[in-house]
This record gives C-alpha cells, structure tokens and sequence, in this order.
C-alpha cells in the first residue's frame, strides 16, 4: 500500500480561502487525513518546508500533437513538461491526426498517457467528424471511451444549428461543449489585433468582434438548450461582459483565460517586432482588455486560467509572421506567471489555484480539484523561487515561448498524481 | 549619419536631420543621372544583391541602376519559379545567397516584417524594397525627396494621401516620413480600407474628395488592386473610380499649384484618367527619376560606411 504523507508546507484552501500549516496523508491515491500529526515510519514522506501546496493544477486547454505531429510534441514530452511545470492533469484538444473524433483515439491517447506514469491525461474529442462543422461525433462512444468534453478547437462551429444540437447531444452524456471562439470569416486573414499596433506594424487585424459575435451567438444557445457550453481563451473586454451578462441570465456558461493573455499585450508584441512566438490566437489583446480580463478572474465570470499550450516547431515558427502557425508552449510557465497575477494583487492564492485546479476539475465533471479528506489526491507543491527561464530548462520538443529570458517566481518542487510523487 | 541603423527597414528611426542629409547626397547623385557618362566608381567591388520575393519592375530596376551608376555589381533573384516554390525557406533562401558574398541585400516581400526577419538574422545591411502592407521606406524617401524639390521643401504643407490607405505600404512610409515635419497630412479613401484605428499617426481622415483635395499642396493617390473587389472592399472598379479616382474634370477642385503623385504603376482610368497622369500638374515621372537618385542615396550611405 501507497502512504505518502506531505508534511511542513503551507496548503493553499480553496474552498475556506485561506492558508493553513498541516500535514496530508494519502493512501492509495486518496487523502485520507488533513491534521497536524506526524506520519510515522510507515509513510513516504515529502517535506514541503518554505513550500506552498496547492491542488493539483489541472490545465484544461492543451495540445499534445500525438497522434500525428510528434515533431512538435508527442503525449511523453508535453506531459513531461506538465510535470516539470507542476501541473498533474491536462485535458488535451482534438485537433490531431487524425482528429481525436473515433473512440480509437481517445483510447490511443490514454493508454499512452497511463502507460507513462506521468501527469494525468484526459482526451477531449472533436464535436464533428473531423472537425468539419458538418455531422456529429459519436459523442457517446468517445465519452465512455474517456472523453471528457467535445471541442472542434481552433476550428470552430459555423453552423449554428450543428452547434445547437451539439449542446443538446453533450448534454446527455452530461459534458461540456468546449467552443473556440471565433467568426473565421470576421479574422480571415488576420494575424495580430486589429486595432493601434495592426496600423504600426502594418500586419491584418483580428478584430475583437471576431471572437465576440461567436461567444454572443453560443451563449445564447446554451441558454436555450440549457446545455454546458465552456468558453476557451477569452480575450476581450467585449466577450467578458457578455459572458458575465449569460452568467447573470442563469446560462450553463463557463469560461476560461489562457495565461499569455492575462501576462503580455499587443504592446509587448510590438516592442519584440515581428517575433512569431508572440503570434497566438485569440492574438494579444489591449490593456484595456487584459484589465478586463482580471476583473473577469476576480467577480467569478472567468472560471479557469490555462496554457493554451501549442507546441510548433522551430523551422514553423521560425519564418515570416504571416507565414507562421499560432500559438505558444506554456505548460511550464503556467505556474510562475499566475504567481504574478498574486504578487500584482489581482487575485489571491486560494483563487489563483480555484482557476487553476478547482474549477477546470468542476467544469469537466471530474473530482480531486481540493485538497480534502476522501479526495483523490491531486497535488502541487511549489516555492517561491526565483530563476531565469532558459531555453534549456524546456522539456517540450518544441520552444516557441516568449518568456524565455524572463525572470519568474515559483517552482514546481513535487506533484503528487494519486499514488505517485513526480 | 544619413542612416541611423545597419539596415533601411523603416522610416521611424530616421530623423529629420537625416532625411535631409540623404536629400543632399540624392541632390549630387542627380548630377551622376545627368552625366553622359552615368557610372562613378564609388561603389566598385562592392555586390548588390536585389532579393524580389514578388514581382516589381520599377523599383527593381530602380535599385539596380542606383547601384551599377556607382559601380557596384548587381545580381537579380526573383522568386518565381526559385527554390521558395521548392520548399526552401526564407531564412534558406537568403542565407543561400548570403554565403555567395554578397555586401548589401535589398529586398522585397508579399509578408509585412519580413526584412526586419532576415536582417535581425546576417550581417550586411538589408534594405526594405516593400515588405507586405506595412512599409516602402525608400518610396517614402522619393516622395519626400520630390516633394521637397517641388515645394522646396516640406515644412508647413498639406499633403492629402487618397486611396487604398490601409493595404498601401506607401501610405505608411510616407505618413511616417511626412510626420517628422511639419506637415499636415489627410487620408481620404472608403472607410474599408482605411485604417480601423488611425490613432498612432497624425493624420486627418476627410468625408469627401473635395474636402479631401481643397487645400492641399500635393495629392498622392494610391493604387487599388482589383483583388479588393472579391474581398468586399469595395463593389466595383467603376464605382471606385468615380467616387474615389481623380479624373481630369475633377482637376478644378484642386489648388493651382497643388502637385499631383503616384508610387505607380497606375491603374489607367482608375484612381486616375490618362489626361492627369500626363498632365502638367503630375509630377509621376519625375518620381521615377527622383528614385534612382534615392536609392544610389541610401546605398551609398550604406556601403560605405557613412551610416552608423
């Protein structure tokens, strides 16, 4: 029998939003007691001293590239990389090939993440087949197979009477539809914000109509089948108020917030020139968005903060910035860069790990987003250290993350998934 | 001076004093352009390499006058039916013809930022030749220059700027070369391909053509690809051209003394009838002239070592 017992470390309390010094003991995965007592020789111990532990950081919004584009990253170098940057679980989009919409790969996925003994992986299969917009996946299938929610990512549903019945259908199975957001008409084209640095830098606009006209058209037929929609990378003041206004309404809303988004701006693109590990979509927004981006996160209309994590590798990324794909690593920068949503007074540590940890476990149906007895234990522990991030210290196959070079506080020290200390 | 960086990429980090001083030069490499005999050695031994990722004729050939009137060598790459439609990088590409020797690269690109890639990447001075829809510095410069010449000089000008301002690299070397005197510019076009927000330049956006062109000194008009059509910018050539094109009867809204220009190649019975392109309020190929002298300007001050 498995008895691992964290010791001496401040746990961060989501649910009483507060700090306490106690000892956690876990037997076969599961946390049995939360109390002062000191494990006996029995137990595995973790000396958490001068560390924070927090519930397991559960990355909601990731891409693996396995199957299909292990040049970019493969299911052992991203969840490597989960582990070196705290995070225990991660739920993985479909956008592979081929597209995880057949049961085949959703099982492909798990075993190969299981078989690792890594971070946790939890598959989210595509709502259409093949990610076309047209008829629907077996959603069934693939949620018995262990999908835990249905997205068509970062190509999203036009139609929307197919997204009408895709809210319906998910909602049978008691999962989320997970919508990327955005009017592919409205950004053809487009590879940056549109708005002061697309007139600077001559580059063609994203307007933020773009992702607003979509998340206003799903909302409201969340609303009206009374079905989970969640909301991913939400990046404008414009698609805040009308995430806030639905939640208001009562719809069966969530929403999330990549952490690039809540950390750099159009202006930061700017001031890098054209540097394509600053080229994501949704793109950087305004200061003004990013504000409203942290009053989201504070009055609960944003529920989780994620990566987005997009590995591409460096001869893709590495040309010109039309030419280049979107998006950027994140997986071991997640934790560093919420520390500085605390340090900036934006959020508190019980309600950076809720976004972190909490809430993405809550919103795709799964437990152990709390430390708390009967729990499965899902669990990070991290310091406050300070370091530079190096290229080297990446553990992704692929490198295109802005922040390398950035000094960061907070490192991982260990996570515990269920039985095992990584 | 002349040049404050190793490379011509854009006009921003240019001042004043150095667009001025680039105008002398370009005063002295007009008197090479009118010599019978047009080829000075000042550049000998030098090799110029013009790297022309999309068809151009004029500046292409411009750049390559500039550089053979000073002696220097130059060879031409285009990209049709080169190693780019093989696969082969940009980054390939250049670093290919880098490790030929060549000691300046002038180069033009369909993808805006794509000359400030390669010259963060090699060592010799890169000059923008056009980089998507963000900057043409050197026709920029020209414009200037030929402004300059006309009005003699560019301080207390209204310069109004009409046509496809947001797509036009144009517009913005020249809002950007304009700005650093004491000018007011005005924008006029329709509001679809005008820039969404203005707001980083100091510019007018006019309603209408005649507001646009009243009191203006220099009316530069802009191209306007067809292509814009099937992108809903605007709903036909026709309608383009009588809302937003100056044609000859047009001509009378304009001050007497008010210059006509045009980066070219126009767009005939377009954004302009024949009878103003050849007409004596056009100034269009005296820009084509005024552009060697430019760019012969720019390499020079590049190459040999009379910038930074």
């Amino acid at each position: 029998m498995t008895r691992i017992a964290v010791v001496n470390g401040v746990i961060i309390d989501v649910e009483k939003d507060r700090l306490l010094r106690a000892n956690i003991f876990i037997e076969e995965g599961v946390i049995r007691r939360i109390s002062d007592e000191h494990p006996d020789s029995s137990w595995h111990v973790i000396d958490a001293e001068g560390a924070y532990v927090a519930p397991g950081i559960f990355d909601m919004h990731v891409h693996l590239r396995d199957p299909g584009y292990e040049y970019k990253e493969d299911i052992e170098s991203g969840l490597r990389a989960a582990v070196a940057g705290g995070v225990t679980r991660v739920a993985a989009m479909p956008n592979t090939k081929p597209v995880n919409g057949d049961p085949s790969v959703t099982e492909y996925m798990i075993n190969k993440a299981e078989s690792l003994k890594l971070a946790e992986l939890y598959p989210v299969a595509a709502i259409t087949k093949g990610q076309r917009g047209e008829t629907l996946t077996e959603m069934g299938l693939l949620a018995e197979a262990g999908a835990v929610g249905f997205s068509d990512d970062g190509l999203p549903v036009e139609n929307a009477e197919v997204m009408r019945r895709a809210l319906e259908y998910a909602s049978l199975f008691g999962k989320p539809i997970i919508a990327h957001e955005e009017d592919r008409n409205l950004s053809a084209g487009g590879v940056i914000n549109e708005g002061r640095i697309s007139t600077l830098m001559g580059l063609p606009g994203i307007p933020s109509t773009a992702e607003e006209v979509m998340i206003a058209r799903d909302v409201l037929l969340a609303g009206y089948t009374e079905s989970h929609l969640h909301i991913c990378h939400v990046s404008t003041k414009g698609s805040v108020e009308i995430i806030r206004w639905a939640k208001k309404r009562g719809f069966p809303v969530t929403a999330e917030v990549a952490i690039h988004h809540l950390t750099l701006t159009e202006e930061d693109l700017y001031r890098a020139g054209y540097n394509t590990n600053f080229k994501m979509n949704p793109p950087l927004r305004t200061k003004e968005d990013v504000e409203a981006l942290y009053e989201g996160l504070a009055d609960g209309t944003i529920d989780a903060i994620v990566t987005d994590h997009a590995p591409h590798a460096r001869s893709e990324k590495e040309v010109e910035f039309d030419k280049a794909p979107f998006g950027i690593i994140g997986l071991q920068t997640l934790l560093p860069l919420s520390i500085r949503l605390w340090r900036d007074n934006i959020l508190t540590l019980p309600e950076i790990f809720r976004k972190l940890s909490t809430n993405p476990a809550k919103i795709l149906g799964l437990d152990g987003g709390v430390i708390a007895e009967g729990q499965p234990a899902y669990i990070t522990v991290f310091s406050l250290e300070k370091y530079i991030f190096e290229e080297s210290m990446i553990l992704s196959k692929s490198k295109n993350s802005p922040f390398i070079g950035w000094e960061l506080e907070g490192k991982k020290k260990f996570i515990i998934v269920r039985d095992r200390v990584l | 001076m002349g040049i404050p960086t190793k490379d011509l990429i854009s006009l921003s980090p240019l001042s004043r004093e150095d667009i001025e001083e680039l105008f002398n030069l370009a005063d002295e490499m007009k008197k090479i352009i009118e010599r019978p005999v047009k080829k000075v050695p000042t550049l000998r031994g030098k090799v110029i390499a013009n790297l022309f990722f999309e068809p151009s004729t004029r500046t292409r050939t411009s750049f390559e006058l500039a550089g053979k009137y000073l002696g220097a060598d130059v060879i031409n790459f285009s990209s049709s039916g080169s190693s780019i439609s093989k696969g082969e990088t940009l980054l390939d590409t250049v670093k290919n013809i880098l490790a030929m020797g060549p000691d300046l690269i002038v180069m033009r690109h369909s993808s805006s930022g794509a000359p400030h890639f390669v010259a963060e990447r090699v060592e010799v001075p890169v000059v923008n030749a056009g980089d998507g829809i963000n900057e043409h510095p050197t026709q920029g410069l020209l414009d200037l220059y030929t402004i300059r010449n006309y009005k003699g000089g560019l301080d207390g000008l209204k310069i109004t700027i009409m046509g496809d301002i947001s797509h036009s690299r144009v517009a913005r070397s020249d809002i950007i070369g304009l700005s650093k005197f004491d000018t007011e510019i005005t924008l006029f076009g329709p509001r679809t391909v005008m820039f969404y927000d203005p707001s980083p330049y100091r510019v007018k956006i006019a309603r209408t053509l005649e507001e646009a062109v009243k009191d203006a000194d220099v009316v530069m008009m802009l191209r306007i690809q067809r292509e814009r059509q099937s992108a809903l910018l605007i709903p036909s050539i026709r309608e383009y051209s009588k809302f937003y094109g100056l044609s000859h009867w047009k001509l009378s809204l304009l001050k007497e003394d008010a210059i006509i220009m045009h980066p070219g190649p126009v767009n005939q019975g377009v954004e302009l009838t024949p009878e103003v392109v050849y007409g004596n309020r056009s100034v269009i190929f005296n820009q084509v002239t005024n552009g060697v002298a430019i760019r012969m300007a720019i390499l020079y001050t590049l190459l040999s070592g009379e910038g930074s």
